[in-house]
């Protein structure tokens, strides 16, 4: 008898967790019925347009990428008081992609077929950025990615706002053979972005005369730079040439002043390192090293001035601006514009659109490159000063037609 | 028939009619679940069953979906250099990747690639008898070893980009919903047969001995078995259900890199099973799906702070309910069941595991 109970007991317990488990797992299965089967399109039909806004809020990552998810934000705010985009609100959903990119795909999913969202800002590491790609490519979603990146990509469904190589890279080292030395030293931490960006140094070098001093990568969060200090300190290159990210540079920086090196005697140029990295690292052992980005925070325009204003009111007087917060911040105006032209929220009519789209932008204008979704942006070279601010020392002059293949130069034919 | 059973087929029923009542998006993300519960599973017949607390389960899984990923990035390339190795400067396949063009080759290895790492890992580990928390640092540092590898033979691999982009496989696409459906069912069937499976051996008289050997191995000696050879037996098959869910998450998911074969991946595998009970299989899969299901459903709902009610939930199971949610179920029946006829028999000592 006990043994008849005690097997009814256990199955309801299991039906009652399984039920209880498939509910967790399908909290939107309610809806199911309501969602339809068509494809995901832009949900237009009340007064507001929904966009993601899909960044980590979470992990390692979460330091850098919460600033793009405020300026996106700021810009939101910024279009919905001016009138919104053909007369609706926008209503941002934001999602946390946790520095996980699985999670990015996940998220990526969500806010194109469950929230039919128009367009989707977010992303920061080229890991995520992949990850999104196929999600966007078979929903015919729209991603707005708003950081410089290694280049060799150019998706129909992703609008570029951050710099590709030959707006940052290809003329920082033209720019430093010019007037910091030949010899160059490549560190840089081992994933996709510094190896790649070191082959096209590497190819450049070769063309217009430079030499390799060496090349040495380190596993991201690496601290221990005494080995690689020794090694710059045989080979005596005249400039160092920095790609390393996050956790790293604070110890590479530190232990290079502790080694009795400074800006006089080797010339470090970074390509990771913005006004909120300088905040982090400590100017004191960054002043007079150089940085290349498209946009600083002491830029002079009009627009930057009232964007810096806007920025710290909105989130604080000792927050910074930076490169790819800017770029964040032009992704939304962009597509706001493409959309007005368009007349429509639909993704394809925006893409036809946005060609020659010009928004004037803190950091200068920039316009839309309608045959490969990057952006004109000017190249520009700062010192780091003690403030933790950069001193510009050289900008391109007009903006720069993005060339993520790099076919204008007969240097990287081998690359691709 | 047994009522346990009938509960068990109810269970895999309801998520065989998944498709009828999910939408494509929800279906998605259980898909990815239950390719989790695969691999908490295997977790459970180690850890639960044998005590043999493997830290390093995201290696496997990770493997497995490498091998399946290298078929998908070789037929999505038509025949030409997958799109990563062009831009690193690869001329031609590297020979290992060739035999990957076959979806034969490259499914079984995806399971044996895995099965056969930890068949040596564990001969070496087991017949040393090294075990406990030195085991478990092994496997650990296996698992540095190979993201560093896979990060580091970036023209390889991917570097930490990973695998993806992929298009078709079998010649099916793999963004029609309908391809999709029928992965999450394969997906089902795979996880009831690999549960019935695991069911049916720990009942076996070598899951007898399994268990002997997790309360007490040099005991399992002494009465004439080879523990070390039981160990390596259900470590590799651990692994290779391990290796098979990574198959199914890769095709379901579409991605896979090294971040996924880390350390963190690796211990939340055996949060999983902890959650929802290491002495039971149903517990190890239902733990993976409430895990990830709190997960997404915290994450959806409270962008900024999801992680501290997931953190809250890790908390309180390893607080008050050790033996994980079917374990305190099951204690508070037993209890209940005592209260009711005094005098009942005293309950079984439950082993920690070393």
């Amino acid at each position: 008898m006990t043994g008849i109970k005690k097997f009814w007991g256990r199955q309801t317990i299991i039906a009652a967790v399984s039920a209880a488990a498939l509910a967790l797992s399908g909290c939107a299965a309610s809806s199911a019925l309501n969602e339809g089967e068509e494809k995901p399109a832009a949900d237009t039909g009340g007064d507001t347009v929904k966009v993601g806004v899909l960044h980590s809020l979470s992990g390692t990552m979460a330091i850098s990428e919460v600033s793009l998810r405020d300026a996106e934000l700021m810009a939101i705010e910024e279009i919905n008081a001016d009138g919104g985009v053909l007369g609706k609100q926008i209503e941002p959903i934001v999602e946390d992609g946790a520095s996980d990119w699985p999670t990015f795909a996940e998220k990526a999913k969500k806010l194109l077929q469950k929230d039919e969202a128009a367009a989707v800002f977010g992303g920061w590491t080229s890991a995520s950025r992949k990850a999104m790609l196929p999600v966007f490519e078979q929903n015919n979603g729209l991603l707005w990615y708003p950081v410089q990146y290694e280049g060799m990509e150019s998706s129909p469904n992703i609008f570029y706002t951050g710099a590709t190589t030959n707006q940052q890279i290809v003329p920082s080292v033209t720019w430093l053979l010019e007037n910091k030395g030949k010899s160059f030293f490549l560190i840089g931490s081992d994933y996709v972005f510094p190896r790649t960006a070191n082959k096209e140094i590497k190819a450049q070098l070769e063309a217009e005369g430079g030499t390799l001093a060496g090349e040495e990568y380190t596993p991201l969060g690496h601290t221990d730079y005494s080995t690689l200090i020794s090694k710059i300190k045989e080979k005596k290159p005249e400039v160092i040439y920095n790609t390393l990210n996050g956790d790293s540079n604070v110890a590479f920086f530190k232990q290079l002043k502790d080694a009795g090196i400074t800006a006089d005697d080797i010339t470090v140029l970074s390509v990771s390192i913005a006004e909120e990295e300088i905040r982090g690292i400590g100017t004191d052992i960054l002043t007079g090293h150089y940085a290349a980005w498209n946009y600083f925070q002491t830029t002079d325009t009009p627009e930057n001035e009232k964007f810096v204003a806007s920025y710290k009111e909105a989130y604080g007087d000792d927050r910074v601006t930076g490169d790819p917060i800017e770029a964040a911040y032009n992704a939304v105006y962009l597509w706001a514009a493409a959309v007005e032209k368009a007349g429509s929220f639909e993704v394809d009519a925006v893409k036809a659109a946005a060609g020659g789209i010009e928004f004037k932008a803190p950091g200068g204008t920039v316009t839309i490159d309608g045959d490969n979704q990057h952006t004109y942006k000017t190249a520009r070279i700062g010192e780091i000063q003690a403030d933790g601010q950069f001193k510009e020392v050289w900008n391109s002059g007009e903006p720069v037609k993005p060339d993520p293949y790099l076919e204008t130069y007969p240097w990287a034919e081998g690359l691709n | 028939m047994d009522k346990k059973k009938l509960g068990y087929w109810l269970f895999f029923i309801a998520l065989f009619l998944g498709p009828l009542y999910l939408t494509e998006f929800r279906l998605a993300l259980l898909g990815k679940f239950l390719c989790f519960a695969l691999v908490a599973l295997g977790i459970c017949l180690i850890w639960g069953y044998t005590g043999i607390l493997s830290l390093g389960h995201g290696v496997y899984f990770g493997l497995g979906a490498y091998c399946t990923a290298m078929y998908l990035k070789l037929e999505a390339a038509g025949g030409g250099l997958p799109d990563f190795m062009e831009w690193s400067g690869v001329t031609g396949i590297p020979a290992f990747w060739r035999p990957f063009a076959n979806p034969a080759f490259a499914l079984g290895a995806s399971l044996l690639v895995p099965a056969l790492l930890a068949a040596v890992l564990g001969f070496l580990t087991f017949k040393n008898r090294i075990k406990g928390v030195y085991f478990s640092l092994i496997s650990q540092a296996v698992v540095v070893v190979f993201v560093t590898l896979f990060v580091a033979k970036q023209d390889w691999t991917g570097g930490t980009n990973g695998l993806t982009n992929f298009t078709t496989f079998l010649g099916f696409s793999l963004a029609s919903p309908l391809v999709q459906i029928a992965l999450y069912l394969i997906t089902v069937l795979i996880l009831g047969a690999s549960f019935a499976l695991a069911a049916a051996l720990t009942k076996s008289r070598a899951g007898r001995v399994l268990s002997a050997v997790r309360d007490g191995e040099n005991r399992v000696r002494f009465l004439g078995f080879n523990p070390t050879s039981y160990k390596v037996f259900v470590y590799s098959l651990s692994a290779a259900l391990a290796g098979l869910a990574g198959t199914l998450f890769v095709l379901q998911v579409g991605l896979i890199s090294p971040a996924m074969m880390g350390i963190i991946p690796s211990i939340e595998m055996v949060l999983w099973v902890a959650v929802g009970g290491r002495h039971s299989l149903i517990g190890a899969i239902l733990g993976a799906v409430i895990v990830n299901s709190a997960k997404s459903f915290f994450s959806e709902s409270y962008p900024d702070i999801w992680s501290i009610f997931l953190g809250l939930l890790f908390i309180i199971v390893v607080m008050f309910l050790p033996n994980g949610l079917v374990g305190a179920i099951e204690s508070w029946k037993k209890s209940r069941k005592k209260s009711r006829q005094k005098g009942g028999t005293a309950d079984a000592a439950d082993s920690v595991v070393s």
